[in-house]
């Protein structure tokens, strides 16, 4: 059994699937859309959660937020299911199928046979869309895979039982309301003026503050932690903003497409200006990991290296401080 | 980014696992997508990270063999997991899981209990006693 359903590849794993479902419910919503309408943009640095014994460094909002920010926002309906009986949820899955239903699911990573071996860590918040039944074989829309891909019926019960933080608990969810006709502008405006909120947030470890106070951190971190350990938490944060799902520059690349689309939605050719100075934030962001990677790399143990790539991060926190404003400004 | 300045780059994405998904503008300006087979500087940050973890296991492996803790927390190292993770795999309070680091307790634990570890770890009970099989 096979649901015509069409997989196009995103970036992020989480817009695809909301992009990907609305399309099959015969709704054009584009990736960078979904991103900007569910204010999915975020910088936040969380120090006490260790995530693979570096500090948590995010670029992005938490994982499901984007999906029910941007439900609410459009006014579509989502049904979420979670079961405790990994049986009743195999059940329900199959039931959905039948009646050419196609939906999302929340997935760990680790024992996704389809990733390389190299990306394959303990994240409990991947998403993907099955669409199909063949046998015992489930067909598999990955939105971050080019192409669409399989799991057998004990692998996916695997990755829907993944343990750990934010274990996924066979949680599965589709949209089953919808408005007559997507109404957009509302819904970016008010996407737009969430995601200023949060960038200009008076907090030192979030948005634009929280950039800068990473910076900081980089020139305590070689004192404190010896360069060893300092390069291990750069190539974490390097690691969360280039990594697959980023589609470049810690999504400020997304985001820009996004404001690009929203100039055209709401005819206000200040957006368009925006998106371009959000390119070249994105692209100060790669420099930066570019100059992060050569210092681990070459294991230099100068520490004007580090003064470096401090400096740059602090350029990118007052840019993108002085972006939201204008941002909200515009909006 | 620029549509042509998309990094190809050789990384772990091998050919059966496709490329990946970025945003970058056209010569017009016009945001497009454009896959991309890796970039070094990501590749570097990934392998970065795995040397880590490999070193955590070699690590964990010597204290086995040097009896300082117990073939459990060796196969944590392998499986790239952290004693939260584990202990939520096992269902137990970490304070348990840990204390099975012991090699004194591990060596009194129960068939039932080791073989709830083996399943998670995902090999056998005699290769969970014997690290070296």
């Amino acid at each position: 059994m096979k649901i015509d359903f069409k997989h196009r590849q995103s970036a992020h794993c989480e817009n695809g699937v909301i992009s990907n479902l609305m399309e099959y419910h015969g709704f054009q919503v584009s990736e960078p859309m979904v991103f900007g309408i569910g204010s999915g943009l975020l910088f936040c640095y969380i120090p006490f959660v260790k995530i693979n014994y570096a500090p948590l460094i995010t670029y992005r909002a938490m994982a499901g937020f984007i999906f029910k920010r941007f439900a609410k926002r459009v006014g579509i309906t989502i049904k979420r299911e979670k079961f405790k009986d990994p049986k009743r949820a195999k059940d329900r899955l199959d039931q959905n199928l039948a009646k050419d239903n196609p939906v999302g699911l929340q997935v760990g990573v680790y024992n996704l046979t389809y990733f390389p071996d190299e990306y394959r860590f303990h994240f409990n918040a991947h998403n993907l869309v099955v669409y199909g039944k063949d046998d015992d074989t489930y067909l598999i829309s990955d939105p971050v895979m080019q192409h669409t891909t399989t799991l057998t019926a004990e692998e996916l019960e695997k990755v829907r039982y993944a343990k750990g933080p934010f274990a996924p608990k066979g949680h599965m969810y589709y949209p089953v309301a919808f408005p007559k006709t997507l109404e957009l502008e509302k819904a970016i405006k008010k996407g737009i003026r969430h995601t200023c909120r949060e960038m200009l947030a008076p907090v030192p470890i979030v948005g634009a503050k929280g950039v800068k106070t990473v910076a900081k951190m980089i020139r305590k971190w070689p004192k404190k932690h010896g360069s060893k350990k300092t390069n291990h938490y750069l190539g974490q944060i390097v690691r969360m903003q280039e990594e697959i799902g980023t589609g470049g520059g810690g999504f400020r690349y997304i985001y820009a497409a996004f404001l690009q689309e929203a100039s055209t939605v709401l005819n206000n050719p200040s957006l368009a200006e925006l998106s371009q100075q959000m390119t070249e934030i994105g692209d100060q962001w790669r420099d930066f990991a570019l100059d992060a990677s050569r210092l681990y790399k070459n294991r230099s143990v100068e520490s004007d290296g580090y003064t470096k790539v401090a400096d740059q991060l602090e350029a990118i926190g007052d840019r993108e401080a002085a972006f939201f404003a204008q941002l909200k400004k515009a909006i | 980014m620029k549509k042509d300045e998309v990094p190809q780059d050789e990384s772990f994405l091998k050919e059966e696992h496709g490329k990946e998904l970025c945003y970058a503008v056209d010569e017009e300006g016009n945001y497009t997508t454009a896959l991309s087979s890796g970039w070094d500087v990501k590749t570097i940050a990934l392998d970065n990270a795995l040397k880590v973890i490999e070193e955590r296991v070699a690590d964990a492996k010597q204290r086995v063999l040097s009896g300082h803790t117990s073939p459990i927390e060796y196969y944590m190292e392998v499986c790239k997991m952290e004693l939260p993770i584990l202990a939520s795999y096992v269902g137990m309070w970490q304070w348990r899981v840990k204390r099975h680091f012991k090699p004194s307790v591990f060596k009194r634990l129960s068939q039932r209990t080791l073989q709830k570890y083996a399943a998670v770890f995902d090999i056998t009970v005699a290769q969970l006693q014997h690290i070296e099989h």
